[in-house]
């Protein structure tokens, strides 16, 4: 019978006042709001993609954030063990897949190197042009996907709009418009269509205005500059030293451009370009370093339509690609920041081992120490000004 | 260079003649030379990429040294590399059979700068200021694979040892917090280590090998047919 | 009044039209207003394609699809949810939209009721919809919802006092709380002795049109104001656990209260149905006409705003608020009190 009855209560005997010290604790403890737990994502506009990010929020403001990645882990470093070289293209599309031609270019790139060839200038014109194109896509879905994030619906679709003129180019020339699988190893698959080149000149032009729009609608807007400004400021130092690259870090004032500082690759030696930096290293900064890199690429996709040789476009390569024995190491500016491989090749038609260093991987492993003490409408405006792409992060 | 000396023995044997490193290679490994006396055991040129093996006792002070003494502020990445042969997926008579994966050499060599043993941690670090960069090779006991962690010299390094850590087995001494990245929690195995074979691969052939599939319930016989 | 339109009918089938009529009016403002501005405007802003190409003609059938896709949509309610809370939620909402076309007048005999603290009661009971808000937050259980109704509690409750101190600079003018007399005093002002337009409030209030304008447009969480729903952040906020049907009355009632307001904003600073020298049974059929024009001038400026502007961080709503906006409208009565005592 005991057992079912309640444990005695045991005698207290209190002291005069000590009911009231004791509401008192309770009223202190109430007043002492216990944190909250609040998943952002698997599925959340914000993170477009599968990106959760575990925030410990007290009150709006954020007391720590551990980003959880994975969900989109399709193990590329595996696979590419169980495929060829000209198969790999095909999977390294997939990793960034806004820029799927940037990524194909440093692979392409390592086994050309394995192999001591080289693609023939017109094709290395070609890569560049596509490569420049894709960053061009890239970037204006962040100038409008950026807006959007901080709240204004308009310039994504407008960034959405006009990002459509240079798929249009890219599958001219590649025929895919996101995946374009293109390349080939010792050059290209194609040579490009007829009239690609004036209708590329006519979009660049169209693009630069489009960028001058973006500049006047979002990053002169009063509201988006408080939105942004001093929001998520990342030292140089320190994003360096976390693997932040690209135009993450050159908005920390760090002057460091692959295409122009890294192992000359393409046809960027003989390019003539600014590299942007902007002191502030805070969201708006990285906003505007990618709208003056925008415009850049376009100026970039002018001047080597210009100088765009004639020419063959594939290298002698052997029908059966077997990559001599060695490693290698090739990084490329890309336009989330430092893509690259490093390709271990014994010999055989494919490869040993190939580590993918991917750009958003680095770039936001610097949430957890950016994201503390910060309110939960500032972590969307950080997250989308880091700018990262889940297969990027994922691969 | 397609002569260049990339397949070594098990040995730790010392190349007699190092390869031709430009003036910035030589100068970066005089640093490493001087500043971790015997922690160099190797050096190679990878492509115009200067590859130094470092001791294992010496792996965090090599990236200390690549910090401080040589400007190398921008960590690339960490990774590690299982140098044993795949485990062909074609033991499988029935059903497996995969071709399409590229043949591999069933030996055990190392690549460029060598290795002790099965497994390696390689790290690349880069200078944003001198524009130069060096990729660093440790080697990892076996057995006990474990490697010093570089996470108190470059932040950065958390999720990439957390990545190698799951996928390699490897261990980092000194890392805070070596919970799995990318994959759940209970995951067995370490899916990048060259005896984790490929079970897609197993059980069905790779889809892209065959032109045209037999259609369901259709009765020609299959290349694999149960008879 | 028993009077309707010079018909002589009793109390309570007055009533029954005059309830069926609001309760049209709602749906029917939504609908004006979600078709021109939600649609067609924004389609031509944003060069959005879809809107303009279902039913051939653009895009008429867009909005009616869009009703039935909600209409047949599955009503799920989860399962932590306080299902009597969650249900009565959306109603709230709407119920409060509907109350305050209760004063709005459409012409001299046109209105429902004629209250003589008109712009108090619209005022009030447009602040009932913060009631509905936190109950759609707390009754989904869910963290996003919790988090857009409280930031929709302090931010409906902040904006609360510019906009009555905005109207208050127009009852001093006018001199009455009765929506009817404050038309009326527009209809029948003039501008330095001049008539031809009366004296719509818009000119000698235009601090308080602006604060007015501002305050809506918090009130309505339309951008740059919309972080209780802030879709990038809370997902939708207090409406995110919201499908179907329930999740259509919220629309209706947001869109219907921006109809609100913006017949609200014409009546006290745009003349509402009135037109200077036209009374009597020709200001009752023009008057509709009238005041839906600057209405849907009004509506123009709250969408105009809303597809331009990014949104605003909680804290800088806040400070808005309280270090400009509220100054700016005691400064506004302060100034309104001097003319009226001056002239």
């Amino acid at each position: 019978m005991s057992s079912t009855d309640n444990p005695p209560m045991p005698e207290i005997q209190l002291e005069p006042g000590a009911l009231r010290h004791l509401a008192e604790a309770q009223v202190n403890v109430e007043l002492d709001t216990g944190d909250m737990i609040l998943n952002l994502g698997p599925q959340h506009p914000a993170t477009h993609g599968t990106l959760r990010l575990v925030v410990r929020l007290d009150g709006e403001r954020v007391v720590s954030a551990d980003p959880v990645i994975g969900y989109m882990h399709r193990g590329y470093e595996k696979l590419a063990e169980y495929r060829t070289y000209p198969q790999i293209t095909t999977l390294v599309n997939r990793i960034d897949w806004l820029s799927s031609f940037a990524n194909e270019v440093p692979f392409v790139d390592a086994a050309e190197r394995l192999m001591c060839v080289e693609a023939p200038p017109r094709a290395q014109y070609i890569r560049t042009v596509l490569t420049e194109l894709s960053r061009i896509s890239t970037f204006y879905l962040f100038l409008g996907e950026m807006a959007l994030q901080v709240g204004a619906l308009t310039p994504a679709f407008y960034g959405f709009r006009d990002r459509e003129y240079v798929l249009n180019l890219i599958e001219g020339a590649t025929g895919g418009r996101f995946h374009p699988n293109f390349n080939r190893i010792g050059g290209l698959k194609d040579d490009l269509p007829w009239g690609w080149i004036s209708e590329t000149r006519e979009v660049m032009k169209k693009m630069l205005d489009g960028c001058d729009e973006f500049e006047d609608l979002v990053a002169g807007n009063e509201i988006f500059q408080a939105r942004t400004r001093s929001i998520g400021i990342v030292p140089g130092e320190l994003g360096a030293a976390y693997g932040m690259s690209g135009s993450n870090l050159r908005a920390s004032g760090v002057d460091w451009d692959l295409r122009r500082d890294g192992r000359p690759y393409l046809v960027y030696p003989e390019l003539d370009f600014k590299v942007w930096t902007h002191p502030d290293g805070d969201s708006y900064a990285r906003y505007w370093v990618r709208l003056q890199e925008t415009r850049e690429s376009c100026r970039m996709v002018l001047q080597l339509l210009d100088q765009m040789p004639s020419g063959p476009i594939t290298a002698k390569v052997p029908r059966i690609i077997k990559v001599p024995a060695g490693e290698v190491w090739t990084e490329v500016e890309n336009p989330l920041g430092q893509m690259g491989y490093y390709v271990v090749s014994k010999g055989a038609t494919g490869p040993f081992r190939v580590k993918i260093r991917s750009a958003s991987f680095s770039n936001v492993s610097i949430m957890p120490w950016l994201l503390r003490g910060v309110y939960v409408p500032d972590v969307i405006t950080i997250l989308a000004s880091l700018y990262f792409i889940l297969g990027d992060i994922d691969r | 260079m397609p002569d260049e000396p990339t397949e070594e023995t098990a040995g730790e044997e010392e190349i007699a003649e190092p390869e031709l490193l430009t003036d910035e290679q030589a100068a970066l490994l005089a640093v490493f030379e001087a500043e971790l006396g015997g922690g160099v055991i190797e050096h190679a040129d990878a492509f115009g990429t200067l590859v130094v093996r470092i001791r294992p006792d010496s792996w965090r002070r090599s990236a200390e040294i690549a910090k401080t003494k040589l400007h190398c502020d921008y960590l690339s990445f960490v990774s590690g590399i299982d140098w044993q042969p795949m485990v062909a997926p074609r033991s499988n008579d029935d059903g497996g059979n995969d071709t399409s994966a590229p043949v591999q050499p069933t030996e055990m060599t190392f690549g460029t700068a060598g290795s002790a043993g099965r497994f390696q941690v390689f790290a690349h670090v880069q200078s944003t200021s001198r524009h130069h960069g060096v990729t660093l090779k440790t080697d990892v006991d076996a057995d006990m694979p474990t490697a010093e962690s570089w996470t108190s010299v470059y932040p950065g390094a958390d999720w990439h040892e957390r990545e190698c850590a799951e996928m390699f087995g490897i261990g980092f001494s000194g890392h805070p917090n070596l919970r799995k990245l990318y994959l759940p929690a209970e995951f067995e195995g370490h899916p990048l280590r060259k005896d984790f074979a490929l079970l897609a691969r197993e059980v069905k052939p790779w889809p892209g090998l065959v032109d045209v599939e037999a259609m369901p319930g259709d009765d020609s016989p299959a290349e694999d047919g149960s008879g | 009044m028993t009077h309707l339109l010079a018909l002589d009918v009793g109390w309570g089938t007055t009533l029954a039209i005059k309830t069926i009529i609001i309760l049209a009016l709602v749906p029917a403002g939504a609908l004006i207003l979600g078709y021109t501005f939600l649609l067609k405007m924004m389609s031509h802003m944003q060069s959005r394609l879809g809107p303009m190409d279902p039913g051939g003609f653009h895009g008429w059938f867009q909005l009616i699809g869009d009703g039935i896709k909600f209409i047949q949509k599955e009503d799920v309610m989860p399962d932590g949810a306080d299902k009597r809370v969650f249900a009565m939620a959306p109603v709230v909402i709407l119920m409060s939209t509907f109350l305050i076309f209760v004063v709005i007048p459409a012409g001299p005999r046109i209105v429902v009721k004629n209250l003589d603290v008109g712009v108090f009661y619209a005022l009030a009971v447009s602040s009932l919809s913060v009631i509905g808000v936190l109950m759609a937050g707390w009754a989904s259980s869910n963290k996003f919802a919790l988090l857009g109704a409280l930031r929709a509690a302090a931010q409906l409750i902040a904006y609360e006092l510019p906009l009555l101190l905005a109207v208050v600079g127009v009852v001093i003018q006018a001199g009455t709380m009765s929506l009817q007399g404050i038309v009326v005093a527009q209809q029948n002002g003039s501008i330095f002795g001049w008539s031809g337009i009366g004296n719509p409030y818009f000119f000698t209030q235009i601090i308080g049109f602006a604060l007015f304008m501002v305050a809506a447009q918090a009130e309505l969480t339309q951008t740059p104001f919309d972080m209780p729903v802030a879709e990038s952040e809370l997902v939708a906020g207090y409406m995110v656990e919201y499908t179907g049907f329930r999740f259509l009355f919220f629309y209706i009632g947001e869109v219907g209260t921006a109809f609100a307001f913006a017949a609200l904003a014409a009546t006290l600073f745009l003349g509402g149905w009135a037109i200077p020298g036209v009374h009597g049974a020709v200001a009752d059929l023009l008057g509709p006409i009238v005041l839906f024009v600057k209405l849907m001038f009004v509506a123009f400026l709250f969408f105009w705003v809303r597809f331009t502007y990014p949104r605003l961080r909680e804290d800088q709503l806040q400070a808005l608020a309280w270090k400009v906006l509220i100054p700016l409208g005691l400064a506004n009565i302060l100034i309104t009190g001097i003319f009226k005592v001056a002239f």
